[in-house]
């Protein structure tokens, strides 16, 4: 299996501190990984380096088949190659509704000359209310989305990656703050998406990791400290010492 | 093929845009009713009722809240708060201004030269013309930005591209360096400064603080008195206003809309969403900088007069102040804003509004309006946010977003009071 994404021997410094160091993940297509880690670990400045908006100092980050270097690319341009990306607040547009916060996101030209002149077509609408049915928010199409429930916020967030359409998919803590019942929708919705692409879930809480049965990579300052089944890297010594354990 | 025959049930039905946003109907049909009561009164197609001066005045007004629209779209919807715009308007009207002065002087000088004994050769024309413009400012030659100034389609075309350009040159160096916020204003501050300063000097070739001058003549039309050349601008003011305001309704509503607004509240999002975000708001900033400067080249005219102070920083915060008040993020709310307080201002500060007799002080409007303002300024952003617009949602009783702001995870507990879950499988 060729890796969709890879990213080999990155290392990034903030004013000397080293958030990332000589880090190097492969994530296929279609994979569900799970990347944990104790805080300050470099998980989200993983994120921030593959989506483009930290740049490393060394190393290399190359996309799909061609090997397309993703650095010196611009956050956008990123996106629009298929790279979708959840933040650990629920960040949707408050002030607009639900269907234009999914309109928004739909899989369309970007440009602003194709964006003016762009018409909703049926199966627009027909994606849409399908996107708003997997998320469970049917019900909300017409309401604005800073009326939402903190989970359906997170859900609506996890829609609008639906409806880009992306080949990846990077998470950050989507379960964090939910009931259980919301955390067990949450689960699903990932494990579906991750049936058709690449779906990267970071994540602190070990319970919801155990629940999606998938890869796990464990970082620990910047690197990669053990990978495999979470029973693997769970019986794993240095895992137990710098994360489990403490 | 429409949508609205093959919709799947529960879809929304494809909407005009006149559905979309009903205040388009209210306002033209207000500006509709307003335009022809003033003509019905003014003295050159009515009773006179309504003098000329203020027939132009009315016109002006109309400019001016077609500015303020530009100014809406790129502040209130799209989040820019330009401190510039009045520059594009003040460029607008200089580049009219040029070919209105240039045109009747040409008129002028070649009545007084065809007393001559001899017919005036064409030269003798032009430097008789640049004599009469830059003698005030001891100058015979005309400077190379008058290369147009004697064809009106190529000033009008300056018009729109000299604020165009000028908002493209400067938003594309100012959005790609990503400068945004209160810096990306002070930066719009400082060039509207510079070309304010630049234009007060005498070699700038446009006649440095003397401006140009003599605008309401109007070249070949000299036959027309004011009070129908008046009228004529007046209609073309208040027809530019409903056309922008249809423009930007367009703009504003639907997916682009949904964009530039989304920009306004959370820009690094709409890049993780895919949008280049600075090609939007460049498209947004030259659109309403191009709208401005058909503002000031149908203002000027009515005004008679530019000068350098027009372009003056201080313009452009009282439209921002104007748009504040009137209400951000609507429409109509910039042209209430606009048409209020700039019709309030001249009366204040034209001696129309009588003084108030304090016993031991006397306040004096033309002293005192400046603080009425500042204050009331002060007073709609800190307790009426929405502004004069928002008194049209107490009527309507719209539906506004009542929880705004960020539930974080610790606020989710309150989830178990809400009831289960909406729509989801467990």
């Amino acid at each position: 299996m060729s890796a969709l994404l890879e990213v080999s021997g990155v290392s990034v410094t903030f004013d000397g501190f080293r958030a990332i160091n000589n880090l190097s993940i492969a994530i296929g297509e279609p994979e569900l990984r799970a990347i944990i880690g104790p805080n300050g670990a470099g998980k989200t400045t993983f994120m921030d380096i593959v989506t483009g908006k930290t740049r490393p100092d060394t190393g290399r980050v190359t996309w799909g088949e061609r090997s397309l270097s993703l650095l010196g690319l611009s956050e956008s341009a990123i996106a629009r190659e298929g790279i979708g990306r959840k933040f650990q607040k629920p960040t949707v547009f408050e002030a607009q509704t639900v269907r234009d916060n999914l309109r928004m996101a739909l899989k369309n030209r970007r440009a602003p000359l194709d964006v003016l002149v762009w018409r909703e077509r049926t199966d627009d609408t027909a994606r849409i209310e399908e996107i708003a049915a997997e998320i469970g928010l049917s019900a909300h199409l017409p309401r604005i989305a800073g009326e939402l429930s903190h989970g359906q916020k997170q859900w609506l967030e996890i829609g609008m990656l639906l409806a880009q359409e992306p080949r990846l998919l990077l998470v950050d803590e989507p379960a964090a703050g939910m009931t259980p019942a919301e955390r067990a929708h949450t689960t699903d919705l990932l494990k579906r998406a991750a049936r058709t692409r690449a779906v990267v879930v970071v994540e602190h809480d070990m319970e919801f990791v155990r629940r999606l049965g998938c890869k796990v990579t464990v970082l620990h300052e910047g690197a990669v400290l053990a990978e495999g089944s979470i029973d693997h890297v769970a019986a794993n010594r240095d895992v137990i010492d710098v994360y489990l354990g403490r | 093929m429409t949508a609205t025959v093959t919709a799947p049930a529960g879809a929304p039905p494809r909407r005009s845009l006149i559905a979309q946003n009903p205040s388009i109907l209210w306002f033209l049909a207000i500006l509709a009713t307003f335009c022809f009561g003033v003509t019905f009164l003014a003295e050159a197609t009515g009773t006179g009722a309504i003098s000329t001066s203020m027939v132009k005045t009315l016109g002006k007004t109309l400019c001016l809240c077609l500015v303020a629209l530009a100014m809406d779209v790129v502040w209130g919807y799209c989040g820019i708060l330009s401190l510039g715009h009045m520059a594009f308007f003040g460029l607008g009207g200089y580049a009219i201004g040029m070919w209105l002065m240039y045109a009747r002087t040409e008129i002028i000088v070649a009545q007084s030269l065809a007393e001559a004994t001899l017919p005036p050769t064409e030269a003798e024309i032009r430097d008789g013309i640049a004599t009469q413009i830059f003698g005030v400012v001891g100058g015979n030659e005309f400077p190379a930005v008058w290369a147009f100034a004697h064809s009106l389609p190529a000033q009008l075309a300056m018009v729109v591209l000299v604020p165009g350009l000028l908002a493209l040159v400067f938003g594309w160096l100012a959005f790609r360096s990503r400068v945004t916020g209160v810096y990306l204003s002070i930066l719009t501050q400082a060039m509207t400064l510079a070309l304010s300063l630049y234009l007060f000097q005498n070699d700038s070739g446009l006649r440095g603080n003397n401006g140009l001058s003599g605008l309401q003549n109007i070249p070949g039309l000299e036959s027309l008195g004011q009070d129908v050349i008046s009228i004529a601008f007046f209609w073309a003011s208040a027809l530019a206003l409903a056309l922008g305001y249809l423009l930007f309704a367009w703009i504003v509503s639907g997916k682009m809309g949904s964009v530039i607004r989304a920009i306004r509240d959370d820009e690094a999002r709409v890049r993780f969403l895919g949008y280049h975000v600075e090609s939007f708001k460049l498209v947004v900033f030259t659109l309403t900088a191009i709208v401005s400067g058909i503002a000031g080249a149908l203002y000027y005219p009515q005004a008679g007069i530019i000068n350098p102070a027009e372009l003056a920083p201080i313009a452009s915060i009282y439209l921002a102040v104007w748009v504040a008040i009137g209400g951000r993020g609507r429409l109509y709310g910039a042209v209430i804003g606009a048409a209020l307080v700039s019709l309030l201002s001249s009366w204040f500060t034209g001696g129309g509004a009588p003084d108030v007799d304090l016993g031991v002080y006397t306040v004096q409007w033309t002293d005192w309006w400046l603080v009425l303002l500042g204050v009331s300024f002060v007073l709609v952003t800190l307790f009426a946010p929405k502004g004069l617009g928002g008194l049209v949602d107490l009527i309507a009783e719209r539906r506004a977003p009542q929880r705004v702001g960020d539930y974080g995870p610790d606020k989710s507990a309150l989830r178990r009071e809400e009831g289960p879950p909406q729509g989801g499988e467990e």
